[in-house]
């Protein structure tokens, strides 16, 4: 058997976990100050061209997406990679030192996309901002994760690769084809021999880079917002709660099914605009197929608590992780609801979409990471969580701003596109577009509050999480289960 | 022909053709379970027994022994 002295090593782990905590904070900083910009305009100028809405939004999107729950992927890979491969990370020097410089690659690739984007450098393509030689060290460390995933279990004591790996290694194939895909590009400067030299065009033109880019574009909310997420409540919801997964043979129907499914649906941001007929509607079709694969995970999730939903009371991680797949189950159907044609019609570029993925970001991917990061604290720094109370409180705060979140922008995207639509007798449109901006301050205000109650939440949480690390009471062994936690 | 007729007609035949497969997986899955072949409900404890020292599922050097005799 294997030397008892060894313990799993969880560096790499911690230090992915303080950067979640970090671009967390600064993302959706920035998420919050741009929601206000839309209700009160005048903050569009507070800092010259830095605090421009159109110079922010893609500083939040990048900073959320890449910086927070890249990192928060990478932080539970390198904690549940080891634990359920039962090695660990001490036994191979030539892993540990892989581990480390993934993660300052990555620590400094995505502190040039912050630079980067502040000062306008940008490929103008959706949540594929970055320019051509961040993208390359982009794909470096993508490699480096890589050899870490398949190095781990190239050494690993359990021959069965628990579902949480299986969609790790679908995170890392899939983002690895779309990424260099969709970042197919021409640094000008080297073919025109001038200009700038960080500056770049696509490869693709016209209908074809918008089918490339939504290709892209929802797989990345595929690849990064759902199937790593999954990886991780696979592994956290029954650990915490000490109940073994629903049905194993669910999940793997489910993995096979999102696998499938998922790459086919990108079309429906399309719906409507110069790509063909056919490849809207199989866009639309395969959304609602989308419902299937996704409602059996998440009901994978909650079965899980059968005959132990006593816990949900007592415990807060659980109560994270349970109104996650909840929120999962909720943007599942609201997505394939929106795709459909006749909705589409209504709800595209309306208010109604934002709201959509946030109930999805901040419901299923935040809270996931949140409480991922809080049940391996007390196993990093051998301490209970340092205030239940604290957790609870973030709890409710996030969720009502959530609430907030969605509702106002249900609420301000159905309008939008009702005034949008509306004639009158004539067939004159019955509004301006300064009519529905003025209708909708109200529910730009809400939104803002609503996300404001969320950041606010995180800093408790890295309160939390700080107090963990360095006050809270020691405690001899690794919890099995349910994770420690101080009144 | 109508190229959208045979559009329509494939469209059908894949259709069919992914349910057979998706219900293939299931009856391949409960089969090979209900015939000794495998447990696969017993995966769901590798998040639970997760210690460096619990004794693994399936263990890599147990299943090496195995196929060498």
């Amino acid at each position: 058997m294997q030397n008892p002295a060894i313990e799993y090593d969880y560096t790499v782990a911690k230090w992915f976990s303080y950067l979640a905590i970090l671009f967390g904070i600064i993302g959706m900083g920035v998420g919050v100050w741009i929601a206000f910009e839309l209700a009160f305009p005048e903050l569009n100028y507070v800092a010259g061209e830095y605090t421009l809405f159109s110079r922010l939004r893609p500083l939040h999107t990048n900073a959320v997406a890449f910086g927070f729950t890249l990192s928060g992927i990478f932080a539970t890979w390198y904690y549940v990679g080891q634990r359920v491969l039962k090695v660990s990370m001490a036994e191979s020097k030539f892993l540990m030192a892989v581990g480390k410089l993934h993660f300052w690659l990555y620590f400094i690739t995505i502190l040039l996309a912050v630079v980067t984007l502040l000062t306008r450098y940008t490929t103008s393509k959706e949540y594929a901002q970055l320019e051509w030689p961040i993208d390359i060290l982009v794909v470096i460390w993508w490699v480096l994760w890589g050899i870490s995933i398949f190095g781990l279990i190239g050494i690993r004591r359990e021959k069965t690769l628990y579902i949480s790996l299986w969609y790790y290694i679908a995170t890392f194939l899939g983002v690895a084809m779309l990424y260099l895909f969709n970042n197919m590009e021409v640094p000008t400067y080297f073919v025109a021999g001038m200009g700038d030299i960080m500056h770049s065009v696509s490869m693709y033109a016209g209908t074809n880079d918008a089918m490339v880019q939504w290709w892209y574009g929802h797989n990345a909310v595929a690849f990064v917002f759902t199937v790593p997420i999954i990886a991780m409540i696979y592994y956290y919801l029954p650990k915490e709660s000490g109940q073994p997964v629903y049905s194993y043979k669910l999940s793997l129907l489910s993995f096979w099914g999102l696998m499938f499914v998922y790459l086919w649906a990108g079309g429906h941001h399309l719906i409507y605009s110069t790509v063909p007929d056919w490849m809207q509607t199989m866009g639309s079709v395969f959304s609602v197929i989308l419902i299937l694969p996704s409602w059996g995970s998440a009901l994978n999730m909650l079965l899980t608590m059968k005959g132990e939903w006593g816990q949900l009371k007592e415990n807060p991680l659980i109560k994270f992780m349970v109104l996650a797949s909840t929120f999962y189950m909720l943007s599942t159907l609201e997505g394939p609801i929106q795709s459909i044609k006749s909705v589409n019609a209504l709800a595209h570029f309306t208010d109604w979409i934002p709201g959509h993925v946030h109930d999805g970001t901040l419901g299923w991917v935040g809270f996931m990471i949140i409480a991922a990061i809080m049940h391996m604290a007390p196993r990093f720094y051998k301490r209970e969580i340092y205030s239940k109370k604290l957790l609870e409180m973030q709890f409710w705060l996030q969720t009502t701003g959530i609430v907030l979140y969605f509702s106002s922008m249900w609420i301000a995207g159905i309008t939008q596109g009702m005034m949008w639509r509306a004639v009158d007798q004539y067939g004159n449109l019955a509004y301006s577009f300064i009519d529905t901006v003025t209708v909708l301050h109200p529910y730009y205000t809400l939104r803002g509050i609503g996300g404001l109650f969320y950041f606010i939440g995180l800093f408790m949480w890295a309160y939390n999480f700080y107090k963990t690390m360095t006050a809270a009471k020691q405690i001899e062994k690794e919890p099995a289960f349910a994770t420690p936690m101080a009144g | 022909m109508d190229p959208k007729f045979i559009q329509g007609v494939l469209y059908l035949v894949f259709i069919i053709f992914l349910t057979f497969i998706l219900y293939g997986y299931i009856i391949h899955l409960y089969r090979s379970e209900k015939k000794g072949e495998k447990d696969y409900e017993k995966y769901g404890k590798l998040a639970l027994d997760d210690e460096l020292t619990s004794k693994p599922v399936e263990g890599i050097e147990e299943e090496n022994k195995k196929e060498s005799k």
